[in-house]
């Protein structure tokens, strides 16, 4: 079954360019992407993450704020009891915070250098690893890829 | 509504779609609904870029001003070539995000061809199940010939933009046949009162009843006036449940037939005979009538 992905967009700042390149090269790459546009607060992405049940949050932040950002998406997912949607982040983030995101819980960050490939790539193997689909469909596990 | 009622139905959803659980273990799952009341099942479709979603997101915020509570199912297409899909309809409906009367969700259209997907059905079963009163449909952008939405809506509602075309197109069938209520959105642009105009002339000529009304969603004009319209409907017990019933059939047999036909091709027999089409052994038009006599005898045998 295809991959669905949230590419979402937190914060002030009005720039998804990229955001919409991602959220295509993924859609190329075969997934159901559900794209939110801008301004997004962390409670909208979460929302958002639980109704569509997608397998993974792409979080798209350029502006700094991904040490407030990301936190609060991490315990808004753990107050609403869902524990099988992985984390991933992207744009402008710091190296040294990178091992705190991981800390928290983000299962990857993609650097500016990180191609539409590597983010494909890193996507479809943290789904494999970590993802829901092997918990979920119990017996039917066989029917899910 | 409670968050946990979102998260259940949602997984439900994903179950249902991905095929790793039936209707009833999904609705197994979720608590049984409350108040005794059908749920009201609104269909949008119409051309792409028509204005759905945001005349969806008006709806959203009439019906909760009204205390109902709504469930959004919205189909977006997917590719033939990759499967992926770009989902994006939620975009015109953030405002309601963080009100727990309403959910929202989006399907890819995967390959159903008829403007909603596979589950499409499904999904809206089970968001009646968890209890939402209000159930709103929006289709893919369709052309003419998508009508899948007839048989899950109670009514249905085509959304055009003015000069898509002249008065011919508003007598071809398919797209306008289906309509219980046509909208000419962005009606702020010149055309609206022509093609508003020669929607109410084929109104008319086929004897139905249908409104023809004028909105302006982005700002929310003549939003009411859709609502009247709604409510009058919902009042009329309409008339949707024989047209769905026909439809369904018609399509659950096309879409029989069409599995059959996928089987008999890729059996021996029917690899034999596309061997030998390929080896010149066979013309066209024998291959053909040999594979379609042996998919379905008794249709071919009767014409």
């Amino acid at each position: 079954m295809p991959t669905k992905v949230l590419v979402a967009k937190p914060g002030l700042d009005g720039h998804d360019r990229g955001a919409k390149i991602v959220a295509r090269a993924l859609r190329d790459a075969g997934m159901e992407v559900v794209y939110t546009g801008l301004h997004q607060t962390p409670e909208m992405i979460v929302t958002a993450a639980v109704q569509e049940d997608v397998d993974v949050i792409g979080v798209s932040i350029l502006s700094g704020a991904h040490m407030t950002v990301f936190p609060r998406i991490m315990r808004l997912l753990e107050e609403r009891g869902v524990d099988d949607i992985c984390v991933v982040g992207g744009g402008v983030i710091q190296e040294d915070d990178v091992p705190k995101l991981k800390a928290l819980g983000v299962r990857a960050v993609f650097d500016a250098d990180a191609t539409t490939k590597d983010l494909i790539d890193g996507i479809e193997r943290i789904v494999m690893e970590f993802g829901r689909a092997s918990k979920r469909s119990g017996a039917a596990a066989g029917g899910s890829s | 509504m409670d968050l946990r009622v979102h998260r259940d139905l949602a997984r439900g959803i994903t179950a249902i779609e991905n095929g790793y659980a039936s209707f009833a273990d999904a609705a197994a799952t979720l608590p049984a609904r409350e108040n005794g009341r059908q749920a009201f099942v609104v269909g949008v479709t119409g051309p792409p870029g028509a204005g759905k979603s945001t005349l969806v997101d008006r709806l959203i915020e009439k019906f909760r001003a009204a205390g109902e509570t709504v469930a959004v199912v919205a189909v977006d297409p997917s590719s033939p070539f990759t499967h992926g899909a770009v989902l994006g309809d939620r975009v015109r409906m953030q405002r309601h995000s963080g009100d727990t009367g309403v959910f929202i969700r989006s399907m890819a259209s995967r390959e159903s061809g008829g403007g909603l997907a596979p589950s499409t059905h499904d999904a809206v079963a089970l968001a009646a199940r968890a209890g939402f009163e209000v159930i709103i449909v929006e289709t893919v952008g369709v052309g003419q010939v998508e009508l899948e939405v007839v048989a899950v809506a109670d009514v249905v509602v085509v959304v055009t933009v003015p000069a898509l075309g002249d008065s011919v197109q508003t007598i071809k069938a398919g797209l306008t046949e289906i309509a219980d209520l046509f909208i000419v959105n962005m009606a702020d642009r010149p055309g609206a009162n022509r093609t508003a105009v020669d929607l109410k002339h084929m109104v008319r000529e086929s004897r139905r009843d249908i409104a023809v009304l004028q909105t302006v969603a982005s700002d929310g004009t003549g939003i009411d006036d859709v609502m009247l319209a709604l409510a009058s409907a919902r009042a009329s017990e309409s008339t949707n449940a024989e047209r769905a019933v026909r439809f369904e059939v018609v399509r659950n047999i096309r879409d029989a037939a069409v599995r059959r036909a996928l089987a008999v091709l890729d059996d021996a027999q029917g690899r034999s005979v596309l061997e030998r089409l390929r080896a010149g052994e066979l013309t066209r038009s024998e291959a053909r009538e040999e594979l379609l006599v042996y998919a379905l005898p008794e249709v071919i045998n009767a014409d």
